[in-house]
């Protein structure tokens, strides 16, 4: 399904972030990148979206060329991903629901799906009862749990997730780490990055380490070692 | 399609009202902006009804012969008049200029008391104003080349009265305020212009990550940016609204201050008669410049 073809890249700054990675993703995997910061974990992530591209290799994604695809085609591109920040990125003047809407507009649904599908999914996160709430009006997890029912409302083939429990408590953390095993179990493919020991183990499916920009394991069952 | 847009002008309406200091202030500058735009439109009015009643008050004049009868001065009049270059011939009969002359010397018994003795001895006058100043050389030329005669073949034309160096000094002072009115109209539109431009990029700017996050959840460009421009549209009408508001005592007060000046243009009339084209020249000022500082604005953004 997504396929890193030795892929390596050197920001303006002349940083390495990412060294001849390859690897591929099956459809349906669930797969924790873990690394030290500055590792490469967000840069890969990036790649995916195309908010960065390779200096040298490609990103195929389905036998798409990412790095050919035009500007103007991307949107098409994002819709099929679902993403998932560890600063939430929530837009700070829409409620929850028009912050969920949003996403459906801009994917051309109807009025009638977003009425339908927007608290349906709200109560997939638990948040049903903060549907007219403001973000500044939410804690971090709630947050994190709008971002998550943003990131999966389209029902996309892939879910990113960048340090999602980053900035969450242990009870919070737990949280967003059943709802994203409860939408891999749904068939969606999940890519999360983490430096948090527990919240590989707790997955316990295919781990990627990455050190200084380079891939150094690739476990079907990993752990964490770093 | 339709959705679309009525999506995205909710979604301008709602953003308009949630900014809040961020859309006042725009609108503030917005509303000097436009001050300063229906300012100029009014200004230039003033600027030029002020030229118009000098050169109104510039002519050249034609003095007759004492003998010249009326008839053949009125049939003078009417073949000045069909020149193109001529906009406006007074005729003045020897009795008129007779009281006139009387009037200036009434204090002068020597001279009164001549006139009892001769009678009238001045002829009648023609004063004539042209289309432009610029003309009137052209139009002392004509009359002094012109061998005017009256009906038993004597001169027609006593003297032809025209100050060249005033009418000259006039012409130069007219493209001189024209100029400095055309420098300074252009000068303020492009302080406002830029004025509103960066606001609206601040405005726009403090957006910009969430510009970033339309994009990476999968928004396409004219749907990130549709909200945004009604946003400044909005702005657009309220700053024009208020500008008209605003402009109404500032017109009454620059009136006041005007009326110093006589024969000065009435400008509440002048308000209160062009209303619509000024509200018009507002409104889409307002409109098309922050619709425009949007979308450049936005665009910025736009290359996540």
């Amino acid at each position: 399904m997504i396929f890193f073809d030795r892929v390596t890249k050197i920001y303006p700054d002349r940083s390495l972030a990412l060294d001849q990675v390859s690897f591929s993703v099956e459809k349906g995997e669930f797969l924790s990148v873990v690394g030290h910061s500055g590792a490469g974990k967000t840069t890969l992530l990036k790649m995916i979206l195309v908010e960065e591209t390779p200096t040298s290799g490609s990103v195929f994604l389905n036998s798409t060329d990412l790095s050919a695809m035009g500007r103007q085609h991307l949107h098409r591109l994002r819709r099929k991903i679902g993403s998932v920040f560890q600063d939430y990125r929530l837009l700070p003047n829409k409620t929850v629901f028009e912050n969920i809407a949003f996403t459906m507009e801009a994917a051309g649904r109807s009025d009638e799906e977003i009425a339908s599908d927007v608290p349906h999914v709200l109560e997939l996160v638990g948040l049903a009862d903060k549907i007219w709430n403001f973000p500044n009006q939410l804690s971090g997890g709630e947050k994190q749990r709008v971002a998550i029912a943003r990131a999966i409302v389209n029902q996309p083939d892939i879910l990113i997730a960048d340090e999602p429990t980053g900035n969450l408590d242990p009870i919070n953390t737990f949280e967003v780490v059943q709802i994203f095993k409860k939408i891999n179990d749904l068939g969606t493919t999940v890519i999360l990055t983490t430096h948090n020991k527990n919240v590989v183990e707790s997955i316990g499916r295919r781990v990627l380490t990455l050190e200084g920009g380079r891939l150094v394991r690739d476990d079907n069952h990993g752990r964490y070692v770093l | 399609m339709l959705t679309n847009a009525r999506r995205i002008v909710r979604s301008g309406f709602i953003n308009f009202w949630r900014s809040g200091i961020v859309s006042l202030s725009s609108v503030v500058v917005l509303v000097t902006t436009l001050f300063v735009i229906g300012g100029l439109y009014l200004g230039q009015a003033f600027l030029n009804d002020s030229i118009q009643a000098i050169k109104d008050k510039v002519d050249i004049s034609v003095s007759f012969q004492p003998y010249a009868v009326e008839s053949e001065v009125l049939a003078y009049q009417k073949q000045l008049e069909l020149q193109p270059t001529v906009a406006k011939v007074t005729y003045r009969s020897r009795e008129d200029e007779l009281a006139d002359f009387k009037e200036r010397n009434k204090g002068n018994a020597l001279i009164l008391q001549s006139l009892e003795e001769v009678g009238n001895p001045l002829g009648a006058r023609l004063n004539i104003q042209a289309t432009d100043p610029s003309h009137y050389e052209s139009i002392a030329k004509y009359l002094n080349q012109d061998n005017a005669l009256t009906t038993d073949g004597r001169d027609l034309i006593y003297t032809v009265n025209y100050k060249k160096d005033n009418i000259d000094r006039l012409n130069a002072l007219i493209a001189a305020a024209r100029r400095v009115g055309s420098a300074v109209v252009i000068v303020f539109i492009i302080i406002s212009v830029l004025t509103v431009f960066s606001t609206v990029s601040l405005a726009i700017h403090v957006s910009r990550e969430e510009i970033a996050v339309m994009r990476l959840v999968g928004a396409d460009n004219r749907y990130i940016r549709g909200p945004f421009i009604v946003e400044g549209m909005v702005t657009g009408i309220f700053a024009s609204l208020l500008a008209m508001l605003i402009l109404y005592p500032a017109v009454i007060w620059a009136s006041q201050a005007a009326s110093a000046f006589p024969e000065s243009l009435d400008l509440v009339g002048y308000y209160l008669n062009n209303f619509a084209t000024l509200f018009f020249l507002i409104l889409g000022s307002g409109l098309i410049l922050s619709a425009v500082a949007s979308y450049l604005a936005v665009r910025k953004y736009l290359k996540v």
